[in-house]
Formats: C-alpha cells, structure tokens, sequence
C-alpha cells in the first residue's frame, strides 16, 4: 500500500485500467499525455471535434453509452465501501461468483461505494438488458445466495430484497417499482457532493467522465482565468465545509493574490473527528471529484502541486486515490499542460500518521513537512506563508467535492440551494441510538428535526432521543427541545454548538451526559499536542474533574469534598482554556462541557451531590449487589474484585461491601449464576 | 520482509519530508518501529536522532514493541461510545489481561485503541488484522476471538528483522502512558 506514496506518476505494480472513453477514435485524433488535446473533455460528449465522420460519431456515443450504463450485458453493482465490507461485502462478491460459475451465467461484476444508507448495507443492484438498475438492500452472506435464486433462476425481479429503482429512460413498464431516491430515507436529502456514489464504480475514470466529471475542469482551465475562478467560487457562497466554515473563495484570492513562483493546494482528508465518515465515503466512492476539485483549486491560485493528506485509517480511500490519480496521469488529466493549457498540476498523497490536531491547518503543513503536527501562530495564514513558507491553500474533501457542481451548474444554483440564504448543502453522518444510520446531504439551515427524525427516522423502538452531539470534540450537544434550530453555522452558535466536519451522534436516555462530557475531554487530553499550557494543562485537569465525578468516592472524605470543589472550577477552566488557547482543538476544547453543563446541568448535580448516574452510563457510579438467592459460592466474583471488595465463604452467598466497592463490574461479567445485579 | 536498508534504497528522496512515509514503511514491514531502525532512518536523512524519535512517538500510530499475531483495534469514536464500546474495551483487557493497550500475555493479540475508525454507523466497531466488525457484542466478540483462538498459532518469529532489536532493547525512554 506504502509502495509510492511520494510521487504519484504511474508505477503502482497492479496494472492501471485502460480508459476506453479516451482511447483515439481513428488515426485523426492526436490526443496523449505528450500531446494534449483541448477538446478532450469536450469531445466525450459531442465528439468528435476536429473531423467529421458519422462513424467516429456513433463509436464515441456508443462507448459513453456503454461507460454511463457501467458495461454491457448484465450488471451485477456490489455497495463495497468500508461499511459495505463491515457488513460482508468481499464475501457476497465471492457468493456471487461461484453462484455465476455454477450456473453459468453472464454477468459482470462491478464494485461501488457507499450508497449512503450505511443500516441497510449491504447493497447489490443488478442491471438487466432492457430493464433500469434495480437495488437490493439488506443483502448478507448468509442471504446472498436467496437474492440471486429469486431473480437468475425463478426471475422474480420484485422480491423483499428489492429497494428501488434507479431512473433510466430507455426502460418502461417498472413505474410500479419506487425510486431509489423516493424511499423516506433519500427523499428529503438533496444530493450534490454523494451525487455519484454508491452508483459509479470508484475504480474506473471512465465511469466519472460518462457522469460529467472533468467537465468543470476543462470549463476553468480552457474559458476561465484564476481570477474568474476564484471569484466564481466567492460567488457560490461555499464556506469550508471542514469546520471552521472560512469561505473558499476568499481564501483562495488571497493565496492567488500572494505572489510566489511555487504554491500549494493541499486536500485536508485527515477527518479525525470521531463521529465523522463522510469525507470518507467521498474518497471512496467517488475519487475522481475529488481530483477535480483539487486541480481547480491549483489553477484558480496558481498552484503546480497538490497533496492530500489522508488518514492511514482509511485504507481503502488511499488506494482508490492511487488508482484514480494513476488513470488520471495515464490520459494526461493530471501532469504536464493539461488539455494543451499552460497548466500542469501533480497530486502526491500524505498519509497521515494518527493525530487529531493535525486536522488543523499549520498543523498538517508541519506534519506534511516531516516533523510533529504542532499548531503555530497565526498569521500568518497558510494562504499567504503555508508549506515550505509558499502560499498553501488548504480545502477540506468535502470542500473541494463541490467545486465542480459550482463551476458547471454557475454559483447563483450553489447560493439558492440552502434555506434562509445559506448556500449549498452539507453532508452529515447519521449515528448513535438512531433508526437510520448513515450519510444524510441536505440543503444548509434545514431544521435538525428533519434530518433527525424524518431522515433519521427518530429513536430506536422503546426509547427516546435525549439530545444530538453535532461538530465531534469542539461541538456541543443540542437537547431534544432544541431540535427546531437550523442546522447552519450561525444558528448553532447560538446554543454553544459548531457545525464541525458534520458528525451527528444520536443519544437517547441510556447516555450520560456527564460521561459524554467526561468522553470528549479524554479524547482531547489525548490529542493535545502539548505546546500551549492552557490546552495541555487545561484539559488534563477538566478530564480529572470530570473523572472523580463520575467515579464513586470511596472511603476518604478528602475525596468528597474534591469533587465539589472540583465543579465550581470546572466551568472557570473551561472558559479559560477557551480563550487562552492557541489554535481550534484548544479553543473549541471546552465546548462539550460548557455545553451539557448549560443544557444537562441536573445530571452533574445527580452526579455529585448523590453519587448516582440518573443514565446508569457511568460504571464508577454503579454499585452492584449480590442476589443471595442464586450466588453459589464459587468464589470467581471474589477472585475478580480489584478491591477486595467481597466477601464470603466457598459455598456460602457472597456479598460486596459497598464502601469498597469501585464499580468495576469485574464481579458481574465473571458471574456464571447472573447472581451480580446492579443496585438502582 | 523488507530490511530497513531496502526500504532506504526504494525511496530516493532524503529531505526531512520523507520521515513520516519511511516510518510507516519500516512499521508496515516490520509490524513496528524498531529502536535500530530509528537511529538507521536518523543517519539517512541527516537528521538528530531525537528529532526521529520526537517525530515517532506524536503519532499515534507508531508502536515501539513488536505486535502480537493478531491485531485488534477498537473504535472508541463518539457514536462507538454511546453504543458501549467502553464497556467492550473493558472486556477485552480482561480476557486478554492487557492493562491498557499492548500485548496479551500470550503474545496472541495486541490491543490498540483508535480514536475512530470512520465506521460509525456500524458501531460498534473492531478492525481485526485489517478486517471490520461491526455491530458487536460481548458475546459477539468473543465468538470472534474464540474463532481465531483455534487457528494454529504462527511460527514465532514473529517479526524480528536482522536489523530489528528484540522488544526488550526498544527505547527504555518510551513513557508508560497509561
């Protein structure tokens, strides 16, 4: 996977697919990496450009159709992003393999990404000659073999696997059959960034050019001058959809106002929020937009280099960047005078090495550039002084990924797009104690009771959502009388919340508050990198405060009255460490506290002032007894506790002293008799 | 398995920019980073050992001991919490009698903790040796590890390179994080 993450011209050892949609029609096209062509884009839809020949004509339409549809004959698509093969994926495509061989039957298989709809994963969609695409959800390896009987071998195509169908003119008599995108989940959602995935195979340049893709690259390179780009971009009023929501456009005139024989465009794929998986799903479902939206970026600031910088994580998202950047070099939309401009552009990839603070900007260019992903001041910006002191413009995935629908559909289309004036649509990932999980794109300032409870299709059967976290570690969480706040940058301000990269953890009453406060501050104590005090010491003390209130004082009054001191201090370290900081993770730190300490400020006073966790979440908290009834004496609870906390003979019911007692519920998963219950 | 001399020979670039992408080359080659390898990568780029080593132990992903057989990382992301992770956690520094990540005593699995996985809607998840699970339980995990239990064990060289110091020689200085 390592082997040549430096360069990124084509020496992958697997082979790289032909694309066939560029390969000459006859001798009179000239086009190849050494001699660009301008009309290449262009040509993939009305070609052929530079001559007249009605059979050049019908071959260049013949093979789009072909591309678009993904092949010829049957076509078996498989949904084998990351959560797709989580649910078993790689196994159903072996299935379907043997079951193909067995019987004999044609059928191509092509693999796809994420759909979005990640509870109902995994889905298979089969394409027949002369029908539309029909997608199969709920598909296992145990019930693959089923799907593929009722529709190869008895033809029943309309069985329970099926989903919906994809649109698809050429075909009639299905109208009884239900979109895919008219099913409750996907019909609310307003897809311009998960556009494509899902349905294009993500390994395969030809499949995203069939779909559009290039097309606003050729638009900005060969009609627009960076200048009009840029001001293109400020127009469609996209703000960086990474967090700290700074619009593009700006950003991007002043890194092309900074003058500078060498800069930089870098990719931010480092999502390491928890909670988020979108960027994700765009990197490995539909690559190649990606591209296209990073090489606008270089052009639009006169940038020659690209980088992305990608989580090791995400396994699966390095290699399909690698093949699509292969493909991309090997028809020259990607190297030296693309489509015959003066613009060459080369794109390497970074793999990140697991820090969280590297999502922040001076901190990925310090990564970037071999050494610890430290934060420094600014300014200056990276717009203006970034990698190796050039002008570096840094755009999250999802940032770039609508770039190109704002170049080929014009910006006013962007800017309409959301509610209230807001411009364009966000993707949020959908988890937690919720119905459907998985990617939702809506239109900004949407309310969060649409997308949690018409999309989401609220709380899990016999339980009640108690609160939304939004934005990760530097978020907030919003409780459920809230829900009617629109989800856009301004708005959840106002409730001490940050949109953040998009992620969306659903609670219900089964979690506590404080140990989700307790949660982030632990995963931020982690994550600090060290160099500023108030971050570094701050937050070590918040996760200690937090931590003795959600443990039970045992034995020492000291200890007691700690905590109650501790809570007066904390919302003041809080504030602090707010303000002192030196970049996002230490400034946004406090945010998880001062949020449910505002919204859930009933469960900390539960938490100290009667030592009990009204969520029954916090273990340190629980105190856990022994039904004399059922205990046997065997003595493994005993040998378990850490505290010495029981007591008992063999043979005699045990019982736990409770002063000892830390909660552990050591005792409880050792007990074969179920005889450890949990005092309430 | 590749030598960190291979690698070197591989990747022509020396400036400070290759540090990280060679790091993780001697870690994907050899399950770890090697103390001999530190100080070999150090001489390669012309740089002090401790900038190496500074660089090596901020990442999260670089481990300093040789790994066990098999490799289990837990997600312990947001939405992974909320549907108990910790409580999984839990479980597996028991059964593998692990205090806080590192190898069971066995040398069977070493336990890492990942901040997130990027699975989110599946939790809780586990990568197992590369491969996801989703969706687990106490119980569900354990049939999983009891599977994997009953695979013969590897040949125990496990991952010792003619440049690799054994895992008791590896930086004494590697703090005990808890």
């Amino acid at each position: 996977m390592l082997q040549d993450n430096h360069s990124s011209s084509p020496s992958m050892g697997a082979a790289i697919p032909a694309s066939v949609l560029i390969t000459p029609c006859c001798d009179r096209c000239t086009h190849s990496p050494a001699t660009p062509c301008r009309h290449l884009v262009e040509c993939l839809d009305h070609g052929p450009i530079c001559h007249t020949d009605d059979l050049c004509r019908t071959r260049r339409a013949d093979r789009l159709a072909t591309a678009r549809r993904g092949g010829v004959g049957t076509l078996i698509f498989v949904g084998a992003g990351t959560c797709g093969r989580a649910n078993g994926a790689l196994k159903i495509i072996s299935k379907i393999k043997e079951f193909l061989t067995e019987k004999a039957i044609a059928a191509t298989l092509v693999e796809t990404g994420c759909v979005g709809y990640c509870q109902r994963e995994v889905f298979v969609d089969v394409q027949a000659p002369g029908q539309p695409r029909l997608s199969y959800c709920d598909v296992s390896p145990d019930n693959v073999a089923e799907l593929l009987d009722a529709i190869f071998v008895q033809g029943q195509w309309v069985n329970p696997f099926l989903f919906g169908r994809y649109p698809d003119e050429a075909t009639s008599g299905w109208e009884q059959v239900p979109l895919v995108a008219d099913a409750p989940f996907f019909k609310q959602q307003r897809k311009v960034v998960l556009e494509q995935c899902g349905v294009i195979d993500p390994t395969s340049l030809d499949a995203a050019l069939a779909r559009g893709a290039f097309q606003a690259a050729a638009k900005a390179l060969l009609t627009m001058t960076p200048e009009e780009t840029c001001a293109q971009v400020l127009a469609s009023g996209l703000r960086g959809r990474g967090g700290a929501g700074f619009p593009t456009g700006r950003k991007w005139q002043v890194a092309l106002s900074t003058p500078s024989a060498q800069k930089y465009v870098i990719c931010n794929a480092d999502e390491g929020d928890p909670g988020a998986f979108m960027d994700r799903a765009v990197l490995e479902s539909d690559p190649f937009r990606l591209l296209e939206g990073l090489l606008v970026a270089g052009y639009a600031i006169g940038a020659s280099r690209g980088y992305i910088y990608c989580r090791a994580e995400y396994p699966l998202a390095i290699q399909r960047l690698q093949e699509a950047i292969a493909q991309c070099h090997q028809v020259g939309l990607l190297g030296e005078n693309i489509l015959d401009s003066v613009f060459s552009f080369d794109v390497t990839i970074k793999q990140g090495a697991g820090a969280f603070v590297c999502g922040e900007e001076t901190a990925i260019l310090a990564s970037i550039e071999g050494g610890r992903g430290m934060p420094r001041v600014r300014p200056p910006y990276p717009a203006v002084s970034g990698l190796h002191g050039k002008p570096t413009v840094l755009n999250n995935v999802e940032t770039l990924a609508n770039i190109a629908p704002i170049l080929t559909r014009g910006a006013p289309w962007f800017a309409g797009l959301g509610v209230n004036g807001a411009a364009g649509t966000k993707v949020f990932a959908l988890s937690g104690t919720i119905r459907n999980t998985g990617l939702v794109e809506v239109p900004v300032g949407v309310p969060m009771r649409q997308i949690i409870f018409d999309i989401g299709g609220g709380a899990l059967p016999g339980h009640e959502i108690k609160a939304v976290q939004i934005g990760g570690p530097s978020g907030g969480c919003i409780p459920t009388p809230y829900m009617d706040i629109a989800v856009d940058y301004g708005s959840l301000q106002t409730l001490g919340a940050m949109m953040g990269s998009g992620g969306l953890v659903v609670m219900d009453e089964r979690s506590c508050m404080v140990d989700v406060a307790r949660f982030f501050m632990e995963f931020i104590r982690n994550e600090s990198c060290g160099k500023c005090t108030p971050c570094r010491e701050g937050t070590t003390r918040m996760f200690e405060i937090l931590d003795e209130i959600t443990t039970k004082p045992v034995g020492d009054e000291l200890r007691r009255l700690e905590r109650f001191r501790g809570i007066l201090k904390l919302e003041e370290l809080a504030e602090t460490v707010k303000e002192t900081s030196l970049c996002g993770l230490g400034q946004s730190a406090a945010n998880p506290v001062l949020s449910t300490l505002r919204f859930f400020r009933h469960e900390y006073e539960a938490h100290i002032l009667e030592n009990r966790c009204p969520a029954g979440a916090c273990t340190g908290l629980r105190t856990y007894r022994i039904e004399t009834a059922l205990c046997i004496g065997c003595t493994l609870c005993k040998k378990a506790c850490p505290q010495n906390a029981i007591l008992g003979d063999r043979k005699q019911a045990h019982y736990i002293v409770a002063d000892r007692c830390i909660g552990c519920g050591a005792c409880q998963t050792v007990c074969r008799q179920d005889a450890v219950l949990v005092a309430l | 398995m590749r030598s960190v001399e291979e690698i070197l020979t591989a990747w022509g670039d020396r400036s400070p920019e290759s540090l990280i992408p060679l790091l993780q080359q001697v870690q994907e080659a050899q399950g770890y980073v090697p103390r001999a390898a530190m100080t070999r990568l150090a001489a390669a780029l012309g740089m002090p050992v401790a900038r190496v080593y500074g660089v090596a132990t901020f990442y999260n992903q670089f481990r300093f001991t040789a790994p066990g057989e098999h490799i289990i990382e837990i997600c312990r992301g947001t939405a992974c919490h909320v549907r108990g992770s910790a409580a999984l956690l839990d479980h597996l520094r028991r059964r593998l009698k692990v205090d806080a990540e590192g190898n069971s005593r066995d040398g069977r699995f070493t336990l890492i903790t990942v901040a997130c996985l990027g699975a989110c809607s599946l939790a809780p998840v586990i990568r197992l040796d590369g491969e996801f699970y989703g969706g687990l339980t106490i119980e569900k995990l354990d049939q999983l590890l009891d599977a994997v239990e009953q695979q013969p064990r590897r040949a125990a060289t496990a991952a010792v390179s003619p440049v690799a110091a054994p895992p008791a020689a590896t930086c004494q200085c590697e703090h005990q994080r808890g």
